[in-house]
């Protein structure tokens, strides 16, 4: 016994120093190969240059020979599966040359292995882009998408949206700013925050749906009095109370300063609206217009209970329409959250789906084209509106489906929305880290940790900081 | 192949406890073996094949390198870029680094890192030693039904575990509907979404998944364990507290260490769990590294800033390890 522990307490550091010597050897040579800067310096993007932006007549997809699309995208729910696997195969159909190669992925799965394959030497010819600076800015900054302007006036894209719209899929030749500039994608639903309510629940405490948003505030108390929880809500995930506030920020008169702000144009975020907004955040949590847990309970959990009955509102996205529907039936209904005054244009959060785009090495950009168009068109939106998803642009489906229904109220709230410039983009895109202090600080409203005040400061230097970037960077550029 | 029979004649005295120490035996009889291959070509011995032996690890080392290597020193060097994953990446130098010491939001994974080695390392060994002592003390019926119970969280993957306890922590879950029941409503809470219990609620789930592994890892060395100690502890009026002290923990000295080694690891590269069940929050009350890690990489784009991190993850994980080598295993007897 002894022995072996002498012995190994002298061989030790030989040991040791023998051990290193190899790591360190190993580790030379790794660095070695691995030493070449990484990534494109964006070159493959000049204008001209990209194939199909030089196109200026109608793409004939069935002039293209035999062609593969290879498509990335993330509808991989209920009805917008089927919406798109519809229009897939009627697009092969009308073009038996080209076949379609779909890889369908969930947003985050999407999200983390989209970089990759666009960056290699054969990426998809056609994928689905997030909007904002971390994805979409970043990929036009890197020359991997190519600019759709051209087939935008050929296929008349510019008039089939509504300005607002097409600004959120437009990012400036430089790759700096976002919201302006050239058109690298286009959306096919549109999506918008707004308030489900349960007409079982609010008939049960005698609360008729509210016109005004006062309404809706004043029925919170009443429906607290009638032992329902007045809004459900999930907020374990951190991002759906960006939609709360936002919709609430907006209430509280900030969309007009909101909208310049996400645009890097506004005065930034320190403002009344944003701490009216988190006050009253903080107040329905603390007098329990929404669950006490909701720090700890799930996004789809939340929609879950309400489906269930428990409670009367939920303020989220239309994205959740057709499985609340589903679970719901009739009892379910659906609005913009409502204006200040009854009749008057709402406001809201909202935008539209993620941006269909065409890759700058794509061999096909033409038939890319044409497909785009397609699963955009007025045949396409009707298919949407079929399955039940929102078209960006609703057509002749559209106009048939009957009012009162849920999914009426949903098409007709989006159609004052844009028809009265009510849209107020996603606050997360604002700066790249934005989703994560704001998600985070919201968190902290909600448990009364983080003062209104602090949010709005929070919120303004996260705005300044990047503002100041954006522009230093610009000086550097000639 | 003439190697093999020296080493094997060598390394017989040291391995007088073969089954202790499989560990550190291979790695000083590949120490002996690099020494003796070292001094024969000293001696310039005619007639060996002296660098055979480096063939024979050649395709495990390809492998190795090729995998490990070579990703690791991409690390190092992308921690030493701002890289945003797609346009041309800039020097850096050490500012990553400096961040990692600076920044808190960058700080604060490594402090609730540690935070959780105590639940994932420190809880699930003082648990497993005692749940193994009892077990092999009182020879319990059914001791095999336990080990398969204690063990079955090891099986599940992560992803399943942090599934079922977010719905447990959850604040109508499980956990909550059990206090109330037995009338401690007061202590209901939204475990995952309070600033102060999210950290400790992630930790408890680690404790349950690692508590088990100790357990077996432990039972089967306290089998181990010559009963002629325990009869001569007990014949020297030892009882059982003293027993556990002088003969079970010494005697465990070994799993002790495989033990935590393995649950420090496990607990440092924690992500899945974290992913499913608080993507980090409330606020950033539970981030910690591996999640960080992702987080830059893929999702906000600071590729240099999540490299220095692995890289720090690495060495905080190396360091731990070594000390507990170091530390716990250490002169064998």
């Amino acid at each position: 016994m002894r022995s072996a522990s002498t012995r190994g307490t002298d061989r030790r550091p030989a040991a040791a120093r023998r051990r290193t010597a190899p790591l360190v050897l190993a580790l030379g040579t790794a660095l070695l190969a691995a030493a070449c800067v990484p990534g494109t310096d964006g070159s493959a993007a000049s204008g001209a240059g990209v194939p199909g932006a030089a196109a200026s007549s109608v793409p004939d997809p069935a002039k293209a020979g035999k062609a593969t699309l290879t498509v990335w995208d993330q509808e991989v729910r209920g009805g917008q599966n089927d919406e798109l696997e519809r229009l897939n195969a009627e697009f092969e159909k009308k073009y038996p040359n080209v076949r379609i190669k779909r890889v369908a992925r969930s947003f985050s799965d999407l999200k983390t292995t989209l970089k990759l394959a666009i960056s290699g030497n054969k990426p998809p010819d056609v994928i689905q882009a997030n909007q904002g600076y971390p994805d979409m800015v970043a990929f036009v900054k890197a020359g991997l998408l190519s600019p759709l302007d051209n087939y935008a006036g050929i296929y008349a894209w510019n008039t089939r949206y509504p300005a607002t719209l097409l600004n959120l899929n437009r990012v400036s030749v430089d790759g700096r700013d976002f919201g302006t500039g050239r058109l690298y994608g286009i959306s096919q639903t549109g999506e918008y925050i707004g308030v489900y309510y349960n007409k079982d629940v609010l008939e049960k405490a005698g609360v008729e749906p509210p016109g005004t948003w006062k309404e809706l505030t004043d029925a919170l108390p009443k429906l607290k009095d009638e032992d329902q929880l007045p809004v459900q809500f999930g907020n374990l995930d951190k991002y759906p109370a960006i939609h709360t506030f936002g919709v609430l920020q907006n209430q509280a008169g900030g969309a007009e300063e909101t909208r310049e702000s996400v645009f890097g144009r506004g005065d930034g975020f320190d403002t009344d609206p944003t701490r009216e907004a988190a006050r009253t955040l903080a107040e329905w949590k603390e007098r329990g217009f929404i669950p006490k847990g909701a720090n700890g309970t799930g996004y789809d959990d939340a929609a879950k209970k309400f489906a269930d009955g428990k409670g009367a509102f939920l303020i989220t996205g239309t994205w959740q329409l057709p499985d609340l529907k589903k679970s719901m039936g009739d009892s379910l209904g659906f609005m913009p959250p409502p204006p200040a005054k009854e009749g008057a244009a709402p406001v809201t959060t909202g935008g539209q789906g993620l941006a269909w785009s065409v890759t700058s090495k794509s061999r096909h950009p033409q038939v890319a084209a044409a497909y785009l168009d397609f699963i955009t068109n007025k045949h396409a939106a009707d298919v949407m509106t079929e399955e039940g998803v929102l078209p960006a642009v609703p057509g002749k489906a559209a106009d048939e489906v009957p009012e009162g229904t849920v999914d009426g109220q949903m098409i007709d709230g989006w159609r004052q929305l844009n028809a009265d410039d009510g849209l107020v983009p996603y606050l997360d895109y604002t700066t790249p880290t934005f989703y994560d202090s704001l998600s985070a600080d919201l968190q902290g409203v909600i448990d009364g940790k983080t003062s209104p005040d602090e949010l709005a400061t929070a919120m303004q230097r996260s705005y300044s900081d990047f503002q100041d970037k954006q522009r230093a960077e610009g000086k550097k550029k000639p | 192949m003439s190697t093999a029979p020296t080493t094997e004649g060598q390394a017989r005295p040291l391995g007088a406890h073969p089954e202790g120490d499989g560990g550190s035996d291979t790695n000083r009889r590949r120490g002996r073996t690099m020494r003796d291959i070292a001094a024969r070509y000293r001696r310039q011995a005619p007639g060996e094949p002296r660098a055979v032996g480096y063939l024979y690890v050649l395709p495990a080392l390809v492998l190795y390198a090729l995998f490990l290597l070579v990703p690791l020193g991409q690390t190092v060097w992308l921690s030493f870029l701002h890289w945003d994953g797609l346009t041309v990446a800039t020097w850096a130098g050490l500012d990553n680094y400096q961040g990692l010491l600076t920044d808190p939001s960058l700080r604060g994974p490594f402090l609730h890192a540690l935070v959780l080695l105590l639940f994932y390392a420190a809880l699930p060994v003082a648990l497993g030693l005692l749940l193994a002592s009892a077990l092999s003390r009182f020879r319990v019926r059914g001791t095999t039904f336990f080990r398969t119970v204690f063990f079955l969280p090891q099986v599940l993957a992560m992803v399943v575990v942090g599934v079922a306890w977010r719905s447990i922590l959850a604040p109508d879950g499980l956990l909550n509907d059990a206090l109330k029941s037995v009338g401690l409503e007061s202590l209901t809470r939204s475990w995952l979404g309070d600033y102060t219990w999210a950290l400790p609620a992630v930790g408890a789930v680690g404790t349950w998944v690692e508590t088990g592994l100790c357990v077996v890892l432990f039972l089967a060395g306290t089998q181990r364990i010559p009963r002629e100690l325990y009869e001569a502890a007990r014949m020297d009026g030892a009882g059982a507290l003293r027993e556990f002290f002088a003969v079970t923990l010494p005697g465990l000295r070994a799993e002790i260490a495989v033990a935590l080694t393995l649950t420090i690891v496990a607990g440092l590269r924690n992500f899945d769990l974290i992913y499913i069940t608080t993507s980090g929050g409330p606020g950033n009350a539970t981030s910690v590294p591996a999640y960080e890690v992702y987080h830059r990489a893929f999702e906000t784009n600071e590729v240099g800033s999540a490299a220095a991190m692995g890289v720090g993850l690495t060495v905080m994980i190396f360091v731990l390890t070594v000390g507990v080598a170091r530390l716990v295993e250490g002169r064998n007897r």
